[in-house]
């Protein structure tokens, strides 16, 4: 017996310990120091909740935490209702729906930052380019103003994103009856008669899944914003991780940023429990 | 009938402009990235009136593309084979021992899952600065600790197909536990190791964040390297897009040679 507890400590701590090292210990510490005056070496006091009393007077950070927010918002709507159509389209037994399948999933598998460049270039390039050939003057200066940098993100972000969401709905609709689907043919139900009555309820759980997958995606992103439009113009798209990224190792400001993290955390980790929460709850009711 | 068939082809020609619509950007990325600055400004859609090569040429130097290659591919690998080595056995021994401690265990694998990275990065890069691991073993062992939950939660789940009288006809024939693992469950646990790595690898190539905090200019990967071309020729297009072009290849390779296995394994992943 004492045999078999040692090699169960053995198989489980390399992972035990990366975990307590890599995250729980930094966790940890990094809540402490959010309430000192942590330089990212030492500390020489407390400062009790003057961080986070701070917190509620920057612009700065307000700013990003309400485009963070809408951001998540607008990508929520966009990806879910594109995502689901684009699931529909290719398993309708199209010739193409392979092709088409590889197309709409390879964004997904190339990073945020280089994608993000490829964007500048058709947002501030191609899209002025176009524009002047055929006399749109909306397709002029975008990501140089906040309202086309926002749209820039979400166009990018639902882009990249869409094919994922799209693989969790094909992996729903394959659990539709074909057997419901014939029958309800032989009633002559039409297109949208089977949408709404056999495929939107049985796909439902699937909705569930993608949201609070865009949502807590939304909320991480980092990359696509760093390389679309680097916070800019004056920080009005500045996102939270960006945000969070700047004070810390843009202003050297380590316990301020930390307390910055914890609230991050705090709210990620919110809407995770509540994704929990839901998805018990869904498996309950079955 | 023959309302259905009109149906079916207006939807073929929806999906092919859709699809179009979608690999425009690769589209218009690669035309230009073969133009000279002056054909870029002429015409942005066509491609190219007459075609340059040195735009990759210099890309390729300047993003020292075979060293930043390698950097990348060292760390994906060796990092991916550690999470698969680890995870799995980890995902083993928790699903075999019925003990409450083993419960315990797994559930704070399962909850470090909600911890974001922008969350603990800060006291994480100064630990490991203190420690003076800030070069590729630290970064290795900290894709472990951010990689190991998501990777143990799908190993425990396929353990639970894999049934323990295995292990028992196995003990009787004299094998030690690890002879078990490396004989017996490793192998059958082949079709979650496939998922794990896809999942893991497709996230450590990409990093960009975590690498860019951790290691030196030696050792800087490919998005690293993106990062700093991009910036210095942010106004120069054709160099720009040749670059991005480069940085894409490896991935669009990836994507090609095991197109079934990710779109399986990144399902598989997002919907437990």
């Amino acid at each position: 017996m004492k045999n078999k507890e040692f090699s169960f400590w053995l198989f489980i701590t390399p992972v035990l310990l990366s975990l307590l090292i890599v995250v729980i210990l930094p966790l940890l510490l990094g809540t402490y120091y959010s309430f000192t005056n942590w330089n990212g070496l030492t500390f020489t006091n407390f400062v009790g909740f003057e961080n986070y009393q701070r917190l509620l007077g920057d612009q700065q950070f307000k700013s990003a935490l309400w485009f963070t927010i809408k951001f998540a918002v607008a990508s929520i709507i966009l990806l879910n209702v594109i995502g689901l159509g684009l699931a529909l389209l290719v398993t309708s037994k199209l010739k193409t729906s392979n092709i088409l399948r590889t197309v709409f999933f390879m964004p997904n598998l190339i990073g945020g930052l280089i994608l993000g460049f490829i964007w500048q270039f058709i947002f501030v390039r191609v899209f002025s380019g176009v524009g002047k050939l055929i006399g749109i003057e909306a397709l002029q200066g975008w990501l140089s103003d906040t309202q086309t940098g926002f749209w820039g993100l979400v166009i990018l972000t639902v882009w990249q994103m869409s094919g994922y969401i799209m693989i969790i709905y094909i992996a729903y609709l394959q659990n539709v009856p074909n057997e419901l689907l014939e029958a309800a043919d032989i009633d002559g139900a039409s297109r949208w008669q089977k949408f709404k009555n056999i495929i939107f309820p049985l796909i439902a759980p699937g909705f569930t899944v993608s949201m609070f997958l865009t949502l807590s995606n939304s909320f991480k992103i980092y990359d696509q914003n760093l390389s679309l439009t680097n916070g800019g113009p004056y920080n009005s798209t500045q996102m939270m991780a960006m945000n969070i990224v700047d004070t810390a190792f843009g202003s050297n400001e380590m316990a301020y940023g930390q307390s910055k993290a914890v609230i991050f955390f705090i709210i990620v980790a919110i809407i995770s429990l509540t994704q929990v929460y839901f998805n018990k709850k869904r498996e309950v009711d079955l | 009938m023959k309302k259905k068939k009109r149906a079916n082809i207006i939807l073929e020609i929806i999906g092919i402009l859709i699809g179009l619509i979608w690999i425009s950007p690769f589209y218009l990325m690669l035309v230009n990235s073969f133009k000279t600055p002056k054909g870029i400004f002429t015409d942005v859609l066509a491609p190219p009136a007459e075609m340059t090569y040195d735009n990759y040429q210099k890309a390729f130097v300047e993003l020292d593309f075979v060293k930043s290659l390698f950097n990348s591919l060292v760390i994906t690998v060796v990092s991916v084979l550690v999470i698969v080595l680890f995870s799995s056995l980890a995902g083993y021994a928790l699903a075999r021992n019925k003990s409450r401690l083993s419960a315990t265990i797994l559930l704070i694998f399962v909850a470090a899952m909600l911890i974001p990275f922008q969350s603990v990065m800060i006291p994480l890069v100064s630990i490991f600065g203190m420690a003076d691991m800030l070069n590729k073993v630290g970064l290795i062992f900290m894709y472990l600790g951010f990689g190991c939950s998501l990777s143990i939660f799908l190993y425990h789940g396929a353990m639970t197909g894999i049934s323990s009288t295995l292990d028992e006809a196995a003990i009787i024939d004299g094998a030690s536990k690890l002879q078990i693992f490396w004989k017996i469950i490793f192998p059958l646990l082949k079709p979650i190791s496939v998922t794990v790595a896809i999942l893991n690898t497709i996230w450590i190539w990409n990093d960009y964040l975590l690498p860019s905090l951790v290691l030196d200019s030696n050792s800087e990967t490919i998005p690293i390297k993106m990062f700093y071309f991009f910036g210095q020729y942010t106004k120069q297009w054709h160099l720009a897009l040749a670059g991005l072009t480069i940085a894409i290849i490896p991935v669009i390779i990836f994507y090609f040679s095991a197109q079934k296995q990710i779109v399986a394994g990144v399902t598989e992943g997002a919907v437990k």
